[in-house]
Order: C-alpha cells, then sequence, then structure tokens
C-alpha cells in the first residue's frame, strides 16, 4: 500500500536527517532511487520550486514528492509523517529544559549555544549574500571581477536596511516592496 | 480568539512569509511572536533555534514546536506545527497540479531575485537585534567569531560546533566580566 510505505519513509527521514531542511536531500535521492518513484531529474525541479516558494526548504520538498508519488493524500502524509518525529523528540526535550530552565548547567550551556547560533547564523548570511547580492555562481562562471559588482542588487539592499532601520516596516511589506522592485527592473539579468 | 487558532494563524503567517531555510524565519518570528504578541522571548527564539539544528528534522519545524509548547503545552506546539506547515501544502500542491514550470517564468525570476535580496537584509537585521543577548563578553564573542569563521570557511558540521559551543559555555561561565559590567 503506497500510503502506508510513504508515511513510513518520510518518517524515518524525519527521525534521521539532522541539520534541516537540506538534509532531507540525500534521503529523497536515495528513496527516489529505491522506489522510482520521482527521478533525479524531478527532484532537481522539486529543489528549484522549494527553494523559491514560501515556507521551509525541508516541508516543501516532502509536499511535493508526497503529492507527486500519490497526489494530494500523498502530500498531507508526506509532510505529517515528517513532522511526528519532531514532535515527539521536541515534546520530551522542552518537558526536560522546563524542569531544568534555571539550573546553572542549563544556563551554561544557553551561554555557550547563543553566541554559536549568531555565528551560524551570520555564516548562513554570508552565503545568501554571495549568491543573492553578488552573484558569486555567475562570477565563478566568467571569474570577471566586474560581475561581481550588481548596482541594482546593492542599492536595493543598501535602501532596504536603511528603511528598516528609519520605518520598521512588517517584513511582508519589504519582502513584497522587494518583489515588485525586482520584477519592474529586471533583477534576474545580469 | 481561540488561543490555538491564534497559534495556528500566527505561524501560517510565519510560514508563508519564510523564504528559504529556517534562518529565514527569525526576522518574522521576532516580528510576530516576540515584538507584537510578546509570547516569549528573543532569548528563547535564540535558544530554541540553536537546540532546534543539533535535533533531527526541519529546524524551522522543530522551533516552531518549541514555541507553541513553551506557549501552551503539546496542543500548542501542535497549533504551531500545523500552522508552519499549512502555507507549504496549499502553495506547493497548487503549483505541484498546475504551475510546475513557473520557476521559467522571467517574471517570476526577476521577483524572486528581488526577494532574495530582501530576506539577506533581514536576515542581517535579525542578526544585529540578536547579538545583544548572545554576546555579552569576551568568552561569548570568541565564541561567536570561532563558530562563523567554521561555518562559513571549513565543513564541520554546525551540530558539532553547537555542541563544542556547549561544552566550552559549560566550562566557562561566570569566568568573565560582561561588557562594561558585573560578572553573571
Amino acid at each position: 500500500m503506497i500510503y502506508w510505505q510513504l508515511f513510513y519513509e518520510f518518517f524515518l527521514i524525519g527521525l534521521f536527517a539532522i541539520g534541516g531542511g537540506m538534509a532531507t536531500l540525500p534521503f529523497l535521492r536515495d528513496l527516489g532511487e529505491r522506489t522510482g518513484w520521482f527521478t533525479p531529474a524531478q527532484l532537481i525541479d522539486m529543489i528549484a520550486v522549494s527553494e523559491s516558494t514560501p515556507g521551509p526548504i525541508g516541508i516543501n520538498m516532502a509536499t511535493y514528492v508526497g503529492y507527486t508519488t500519490a497526489g494530494i493524500p500523498g502530500s498531507v502524509l508526506a509532510t505529517m509523517a515528517e513532522i511526528l518525529p519532531s514532535l515527539l523528540i521536541v515534546t520530551v526535550i522542552a518537558k526536560v529544559l522546563e524542569t531544568y530552565r534555571d539550573s546553572r548547567l542549563v544556563q551554561s550551556i544557553f551561554y555557550g549555544i547563543r553566541p554559536a547560533s549568531v555565528g551560524l547564523i551570520t555564516s548562513a548570511a554570508l552565503s545568501i549574500f554571495l549568491i543573492a547580492i553578488l552573484q558569486i555562481d555567475v562570477y565563478h562562471a566568467t571569474l570577471q571581477v566586474i560581475d561581481l559588482i550588481r548596482p541594482k542588487r546593492i542599492l536595493l539592499a543598501v535602501a532596504l536596511f536603511f528603511a528598516i532601520r528609519k520605518w520598521k516596516p512588517h517584513p511582508v511589506l519589504t519582502i513584497a516592496i522587494a518583489a515588485v522592485v525586482g520584477a519592474v527592473f529586471r533583477f534576474a539579468d545580469p | 480568539m481561540n488561543i490555538y487558532l491564534d497559534l495556528f494563524l500566527t505561524f501560517a503567517r510565519v510560514g508563508g512569509l519564510t523564504f528559504g531555510g529556517g534562518y529565514a524565519m527569525l526576522p518574522i518570528l521576532q516580528r510576530e511572536v516576540v515584538e507584537k504578541r510578546k509570547w516569549v522571548s528573543e532569548a528563547d527564539v535564540m535558544d530554541y533555534y540553536a537546540i532546534s539544528q543539533c535535533l533531527p528534522g526541519i529546524i524551522a519545524v522543530n522551533t516552531s514546536l518549541f514555541i507553541g509548547n513553551k506557549i501552551k503545552g503539546v496542543k500548542g506546539s501542535v497549533a504551531t506545527v500545523l500552522g508552519v506547515v499549512f502555507p507549504s501544502l496549499v502553495i506547493i500542491m497548487i503549483l505541484a497540479a498546475f504551475l510546475s514550470n513557473f520557476t521559467d517564468v522571467p517574471m517570476v525570476k526577476h521577483a524572486f531575485a528581488g526577494i532574495h535580496v530582501c530576506v539577506f537584509v533581514l536576515i542581517v537585521n535579525a542578526i544585529w537585534k540578536l547579538r545583544k543577548g548572545a554576546i555579552i563578553d569576551y568568552v561569548t564573542l570568541g565564541l561567536f567569531m570561532a563558530v562563523f569563521a567554521m561555518s562559513a570557511f571549513t565543513n564541520v558540521s554546525p551540530i558539532l560546533l553547537v555542541v563544542a559551543s556547549a561544552f566550552i559555555g559549560v566550562a566557562l561561565y561566570g569566568r568573565t566580566r560582561p561588557f562594561g559590567g558585573k560578572k553573571p
């Protein structure tokens, strides 16, 4: 029965993929090869769509693979199966944290992991900077330093930065404005 | 409004406004859950985000579960996680059914190039706010720089970095003076 197998496979992915949405990718590739539910080329399309639509990438991919495999029930089932292990694990850990929240040990663990968390986010920001602002992939193709300078993108980034500082708009407003500016000024062109 | 419905709708908004990985949800969480609703503190969000990196599963899902659990226990976490995945289900189903090649449309490409610039700026802003609660003395400043450098320039797993930082935190907690203040 395909629904049961789909549930089982995505439950395992949710249980064993550590490191966020992209960490599910090797499992999905393996799943496609073993079951023939989707081809590697289809998977690449699914990644492209998952990255460019709203929602966490890992969930988008689970939904998409589920849909490709078994339609609407498949997409709901794959998504629910993938989040179920997290629900069980987080419930237990949250209980432990709540109990020992004020202990010196937990306090000192957080003292260490908070700056680590900011470091990881800053590193993620750097990789977005290289792709979204500098288009490092274009540079790798041409090796022309001039290709790193994207006046339109840099201008938008600086303008958004100061606008957010000054007016503190809701993120959805800034995202909408950026989408319109990108479409009007043809941001995908080099 | 029913608190569970409120949690579901708020996290549906968070899911619908997250473009990219788990880090992309932080600016929206800061706005919706910390500043507007005051359900949890900024430090809570950061702690949950850090722990979520080390647990199996999707980081955005784990973070949402932790926040829901903090507000209203297991039922709260079910409400937040269903909320955060809801937009994905609807949007992906529609795209998969009707427009699987929509990323090839030039207008869509241009708009997303603009959105990616915006996501970068939003994250820089989030980091600027988060640093206040995290980088409080020379030890945490050193940890921040070391983790950033290792994550950006080597292939060391983020799990290892967070676990190592936890050990360093345990070893050095309370031994240094915070910037402009007394020992914690």
